[in-house]
């Protein structure tokens, strides 16, 4: 009964997301207030039905109620409740139920805090959101239903959740990515609604940032989570493997990252901003093709979502209605839209569009990376595989040219500028990046290879350029410390961004030249010398949890015969799953980490095949992504985009 | 610019469009983008660590398929088609035919005493008892086939045995082209 309550509540909510798609057009076209009033209550009731139907859900996997289907096939009793509640979005069905509440729950937070916005841009704004939430709606209920029953013959038991998802990392990472997906839904929805009016002034981009920098943070923080959890769950030592569904969520972050760049140009001169709308569209679009991707079964990946015909034949109709659709309108108003820049070559306008493009030049690299096998085998050419060293190269190449306008963009003026006066900055600072570059890269590699120095030089040209530009900046009117304390939030944003990426690039030129892998044969009271860490095999011990059987390897690590840590590296047997698992151990520090692994046993019952890694600055990639989110936290606090107080006053 | 490119973005994204209707026509037809065929050829030898068959121990790993073309075949004691293939794979290797073992699923000893009975075609003999090698490799059953190029990459799988008209129809012309290659 309770679950026929869930399902209810989903149709329910479906109903509600019909008349959010239409109603306020409606009111908004015929200057209806009532009608376009109706989105906020509206809105409100789609989420809460959705919210309700979910905790329905939550409740059937926490009582174990095998009787539904979905249940029964993603978890078991065994598992410990956080697990089952968890599990919830660790197959096809919930995890989409978890997007649509996602999507909703945005819709009702755009319309909470747009309360400054003028009435009609609200509804149009609500309506597209919840003709997004019509097509997710009708895919779950047509095709993915989460709570189908088995009755009447339900099995004592369930099968388990996939062990690879018993994780606390997994708990965070899904929600994460789905809320920096969805979240482009906003921005999408603000560019639809004003291509519909055909009206994009300044306040839209103004409206449009801090929604994209908040989608823009929860993906850099999804993705970095599902980064680090790879590493240290999969037990294969890396941090990025360029499959498709990384791929797939790392195109709409190039392509926001583009969009939020393109927002400011666009807030403060007036000028992109066709190429603005078409960004806030691909982000979006990218976002739902990245679903599409995954779950029609069209690529081949190491994230397996069940795949079925009829799925994806419905996401793909979705695919051409809601992209075709917004492309078409974009290609008949967009030129209503276009505005003729005024800026010279040497200006910050121009910088940017050159950090644009490199973005999106990136993002082609991807999608044609990862679709090119797929066309290849389509046209008759048989199977090609695109791997990481095609990927890897092209990054590259092009981070260099990045990372040198990254540098400098922020010292360039609006406008238009002259290099004469940015010439001895740019060479002191390249002095300084090429000394400082090579002390870094000799104190913390014993050789040299030049694409560690290459990245270093990269990541140091950022830092010395900021670090004068803040200088600059903080030293225009006031003392120094004076000025640094009345920079604008903006402003410290765009540090933290830059100076995140900076670490990252390190973190990445370092762990790709200079990580040392290491396969072993070891028994317990066994010695392996990696470098100058010397590990010793102490012990062999069993751990059994609560639905699966353990081993635990226990590692004594020590450096020129000091003692460090002692890891704990475990093997687990999943009973239900019938599956191995590899609990990598892994000793964490500032310049490199350790990480123990274990392979199989081998045939004399003694000794293991052991992985032993040495991952210099990895932990730098992660540490980049967080203060790269940071940086977007600090630029949503900022208090010009609190457009409550702002629009009042100007009204006033 | 024209207002024409303002339909270039549309215009991509149908193509994309026509694409995955395509693939997803495809699928639906019975072409599983899983299947091997799809996912090994042209990519490398998965990574493995496995014990030389007669000495127990001894570790080998991918690096060993490079180098110069080889074929790996998967065979194993319990099967009678490996049994006809065998006298064969003796002759190949006897005409320089370069062709690494992998014993899969299979008991120690059994492989051991049927390789001095038999013979042995192998320049190098895995042992997989646990099939784990068998399973990247997506095996199917014993005897398979897989023609190796000189950098270790998986350029072609044979299902069955390898028999004389097979060979020199199909397999020899591949092995020889990638000898070729190899130079």
């Amino acid at each position: 009964m309770i679950a026929e309550l869930g399902h209810f509540a989903l149709i329910i909510s479906l109903a509600m997301a019909v008349l959010l798609s239409i109603l306020p057009l409606v009111g908004a076209s015929k200057n209806n207030t009532a009608l376009m009033n109706s989105a906020r209550p509206l809105s409100w009731a789609m989420f809460l039905l959705l919210a309700f139907s979910f905790c329905i859900l939550l409740w059937a996997f926490y009582t174990n109620d095998f009787t539904v289907s979905y249940v029964a096939n993603n978890s078991n009793t065994q598992l410990p409740w956080y697990y089952r509640l968890t599990a919830v979005w660790g197959a096809h069905e919930g995890s989409l139920l978890l997007w649509v509440l996602i999507q909703a729950g945005w819709t009702v937070a755009v319309a909470t805090f747009s309360r400054g916005m003028p009435q009609e841009s609200v509804a149009r704004v609500l309506a597209v959101m919840g003709l997004i939430s019509v097509g997710f709606l009708l895919f779950i209920i047509l095709t993915s239903n989460p709570f189908l029953r088995t009755l009447p013959f339900f099995p004592v038991d369930g099968r388990d959740l996939n062990p690879l998802l018993q994780d606390p990392g997994l708990i965070i990472h899904p929600p994460m990515l789905y809320m920096g997906y969805v979240g482009f839904s906003v921005a999408f929805s603000f560019a639809i609604a004003s291509l519909m009016t055909g009206r994009l002034d300044t306040a839209w981009a103004r409206w449009s940032r801090p929604w994209t920098t908040a989608a823009w943070l929860f993906l850099t923080l999804g993705i970095a989570l599902g980064s680090w959890w790879a590493y240290y769950e999969l037990g294969w030592g890396g941090w990025w493997f360029w499959d498709p569904v990384e791929n797939a969520s790392f195109m709409p972050w190039l392509a926001g990252t583009a969009l939020m760049h393109s927002l400011a140009v666009t807030e403060k001169r007036g000028t992109f901003k066709a190429w603005t709308v078409l960004l806030a569209i691909s982000a979006f679009s990218l976002s739902l093709l990245g679903t599409f991707l995954v779950r029609s079964g069209i690529l081949v990946s190491v994230h397996a979502f069940a795949s079925d015909p009829s799925r994806g034949m419905f996401i793909l109709g979705f695919l051409v209605f809601v992209i075709g659709g917004s492309l078409l309108l974009f290609a008949v108003k967009g030129a209503a839209v276009r505005v003729r820049g005024n800026f010279d070559l040497v200006s910050r306008e121009n910088a940017l569009l050159t950090n644009n493009i490199l973005l999106m030049a990136a993002l082609v690299v991807v999608l044609v990376g990862t679709l090119l096998p797929l066309v290849h085998k389509q046209i008759g050419l048989g199977s090609v595989s695109i791997g990481a060293p095609f990927f890897d190269m092209l990054f590259a190449w092009l981070m260099i040219p990045f990372s040198f306008v990254l540098g400098i963009g922020p010292l360039i003026r609006w406008k238009r500028d002259n290099l004469s006066s940015l010439a001895k900055p740019m060479a002191v600072s390249a002095v300084i990046s090429i000394v400082l570059a090579g002390l870094f890269n000799w104190i913390f590699s014993d050789y040299f290879v030049f694409m560690t120095y290459l990245g270093w030089l990269m990541a140091m040209w950022i830092v010395v350029l900021h670090c004068f530009e803040l200088y600059e900046r903080a030293t225009h009117r006031h003392s120094f410390f004076t000025g640094v304390r009345k920079l604008q939030r903006s402003h410290w944003a765009m540090m933290f961004g830059h100076i995140g990426l900076a670490v990252s690039i390190i973190g990445i030129a370092m762990v790709q030249t200079h990580s040392i892998e290491r396969d072993v044969r070891l028994a317990p009271g066994d010695n392996f010398q990696l470098e100058e860490y010397n590990f010793y095999f102490s012990a062999l011990r069993d751990k059994d949890g609560p639905n699966y059987d353990g081993y635990i390897a226990d590692f004594e690590i020590t450096l020129d015969g000091k003692y460090i840590n002692t890891l704990h590296a475990e093997k687990r047997f999943y009973r239900t799953a019938r599956s191995m698992m590899t609990e990598a151990a892994i000793d964490r520090s500032l310049t490199r980490d350790l990480y123990v692994a274990m392979g199989d046993r081998l045939d004399d019952n003694k000794s293991w095949a052991i992985r032993i890694y040495y991952k210099p600055f990895v932990n730098w990639i992660w540490a980049g992504s967080i203060i790269m989110s940071l940086g977007g936290a600090i630029a949503i606090s900022d208090r010009r985009y609190r457009f409550r107080k702002n629009a009042n006053k100007q009204e006033a | 610019m024209s207002k024409k490119l303002l339909f270039v973005p549309l215009v991509a994204f149908l193509a994309l469009a026509a694409v995955f209707t395509t693939q997803l026509v495809r699928n639906s037809e019975g072409d599983d983008p899983t299947k091997l065929e799809s996912v090994l050829i042209g990519k490398s030898v998965p990574e493995f660590r496995l014990e030389d068959l007669a000495e127990p121990g001894k570790l080998y790993d991918q690096a060993i398929f490079k180098g110069e073309p080889l074929l790996l075949n998967v065979w194993a004691t319990w099967c009678p088609t490996c049994y006809a293939e065998h006298q064969y794979l003796n002759t190949l290797a006897g005409e320089g035919v370069k062709i690494i073992g992998l014993n899969y699923k299979d008991q120690r000893d059994k492989a051991v005493g049927w390789l001095n009975d038999l013979g042995n075609p192998y320049l190098i003999s895995l042992f997989d008892g646990n099939g784990m090698l068998g399973l990247d490799l997506g095996v199917y059953g014993a005897p398979e086939t897989f023609l190796i190029d000189a950098d270790g990459v998986i350029r072609y799988r044979h299902v069955g045995d390898v028999n004389p008209r097979n060979w020199k129809e199909k397999l020899e012309p591949m092995y020889q082209q990638l000898v070729a290659e190899a130079k």
